[in-house]
């Protein structure tokens, strides 16, 4: 099974609360651009903490 | 650019933009390098900021304040409301900023006193040599570039990613991260030289819900609740829509931003070899109030001071930058962060039902002084057993 973080990029707000709570350094803010730039563990704390709920781990077959 | 400076500071709000200035007056080269392409903008803030800790750094100008502040309310679930006025009527105790022309004045003297700006450049990593920070490798609208300087100031904010990658971790723990929404609202009824605060477990879970005037009929509204508390179908945005559909039905939002405040301890350290690190990268954020301008300037004034006589002595090492965290820590500043951390961290366990008692048992007293530590202290007296825990905090709160 794989697990990976779909960002729906409708919802972000490119505020960078998930930056700040990424226990992995994964993810960066790049002006308004969030993106996942390391290995991400799928820990799910991100999806938490977005204000809007953009942020969701998916599991895959 | 040069590819080489005394000081690089990363990110170019309050905490950077005042370290930026300090330094230049002290005759430092130095690079403020800003992610976004725009100094100021989008705003991630409520934009509330005392009236003294901002006269120490600015002359308040009406080009970038919204509002004069005259008193503040705080409003429990019952209904109860506890104002804080102060004695002067008339007076401003706070400003509500215009952050999008502040920040931009910030930088612009900055920029005056002799530093170098640039925008729409983002640090990618540090340059590390020996274990010590060198400078930044950066990318300047799409162009990379190696940045080196004796000195690097954090100043990135809630991401506080270059001190990550230079060693320190900077991770906010969930349930310490605010997770924030907020609409400048506007044709709202509002009291225009009051900030609102309310509380209460089903407004805004282990945070608080503020209505900060913008103008007559306008107003920052936004709320912070615990990350821990956020999940879908109760995210911040629900609680605030929730809330502006019951008070401000007519309300029309005509900005809407998200955004994370840090409400946790401190950095353990804020300096290591060639790096020091201020404003909320460091953690410095009032976790009372939430409340981060007037701390970022304080660091940002601090760390530039110490750095600029590191400099010109020619050694940046951890050991040489230590007066800062050290300053930091003893100021008066640093005795309210520790301080209103444990009233944090106190105040989250209270269910709805104490916060009525504790506000009902003085909202009919004027209190004479408006601040946090009156508030407490009047508190503790009237309801020595439900706040016993706080009791031991009485010698802090003068």
């Amino acid at each position: 099974m794989n697990t990976m973080l779909r960002i729906n990029r409708d919802t972000c707000g490119y505020c960078g609360t998930c930056v700040a709570v990424c226990p992995e350094d994964a993810l960066e803010l790049i002006d308004a651009y969030l993106s996942l730039e390391r290995e991400c563990i799928a820990c799910g704390i991100c999806a938490r903490a977005c204000p809007l709920g953009a942020l969701e781990v998916v599991h895959e077959e | 650019m040069k590819s080489k400076y005394d000081m690089l500071i990363v990110g170019g709000g309050p905490a950077g933009a005042i370290a930026a200035k300090t330094a230049a007056e002290a005759g430092c080269t130095v690079c403020l390098i800003e992610k976004r392409p725009a100094i100021g903008t989008p705003i991630r803030c409520a934009e509330g900021v005392g009236r003294e800790i901002l006269e120490e750094f600015t002359r308040p100008d009406p080009r970038w304040i919204s509002s004069s502040i005259e008193r503040a309310k705080i409003i429990v679930p019952n209904g109860t409301a506890i104002r804080l006025d102060q004695d002067d009527p008339g007076n401003a105790v706070g400003y509500i900023l215009d952050r999008k022309v502040f920040d931009r004045e910030l930088v612009w003297q900055a920029a005056e006193a002799g530093a170098d700006v640039f925008v729409k450049t983002r640090a990618t990593a540090p340059i590390m040599e020996g274990g010590a920070v060198r400078g930044a490798k950066v990318i300047s609208i799409g162009t990379p570039i190696d940045i080196r300087a004796d000195v690097v100031l954090a100043a990135d904010g809630t991401e506080a990613q270059f001190a990550r990658r230079a060693g320190l971790d900077t991770t906010v723990p969930l349930r310490e991260i605010m997770s924030c929404t907020q609409y400048l609202l506007t044709d709202i009824d509002i009291d225009p030289v009051s900030t609102d605060f309310y509380l209460g477990n089903d407004i805004a879970p282990e945070g608080y819900l503020w209505v900060f005037p913008k103008g007559e009929r306008t107003a920052n509204v936004g709320i912070g609740i615990s990350g821990r508390k956020s999940r879908d179908g109760s995210r911040a945005k629900d609680y605030l829509d929730r809330f502006i559909a019951e008070n401000f039905p007519g309300g029309k939002t005509i900005e809407a931003i998200v955004g994370g405040v840090p409400v946790c301890q401190p950095l353990p350290c804020t300096v290591a070899d060639g790096l020091m690190v201020i404003g909320d990268a460091a953690r410095v954020v009032d976790p009372l109030t939430g409340g981060g301008i007037g701390n970022a300037m304080f660091t940002g004034r601090l760390a530039a001071k110490v750095a600029a006589e590191a400099i010109s002595a020619g050694d940046c090492s951890k050991k040489t930058l230590m007066p800062y965290d050290v300053g930091w820590r003893a100021s008066r500043m640093g005795a309210s962060l520790t301080r209103n951390y444990k009233i944090k961290e106190f105040f989250i366990t209270l269910d709805d039902r104490k916060l009525n008692v504790l506000a009902d048992s003085i909202a009919s007293i004027g209190l004479a002084e408006f601040s946090v530590s009156a508030l407490i202290k009047e508190l503790i007296k009237r309801n020595p057993k439900m706040l016993f825990e706080l009791g031991a905090l009485k010698s802090s709160l003068s």
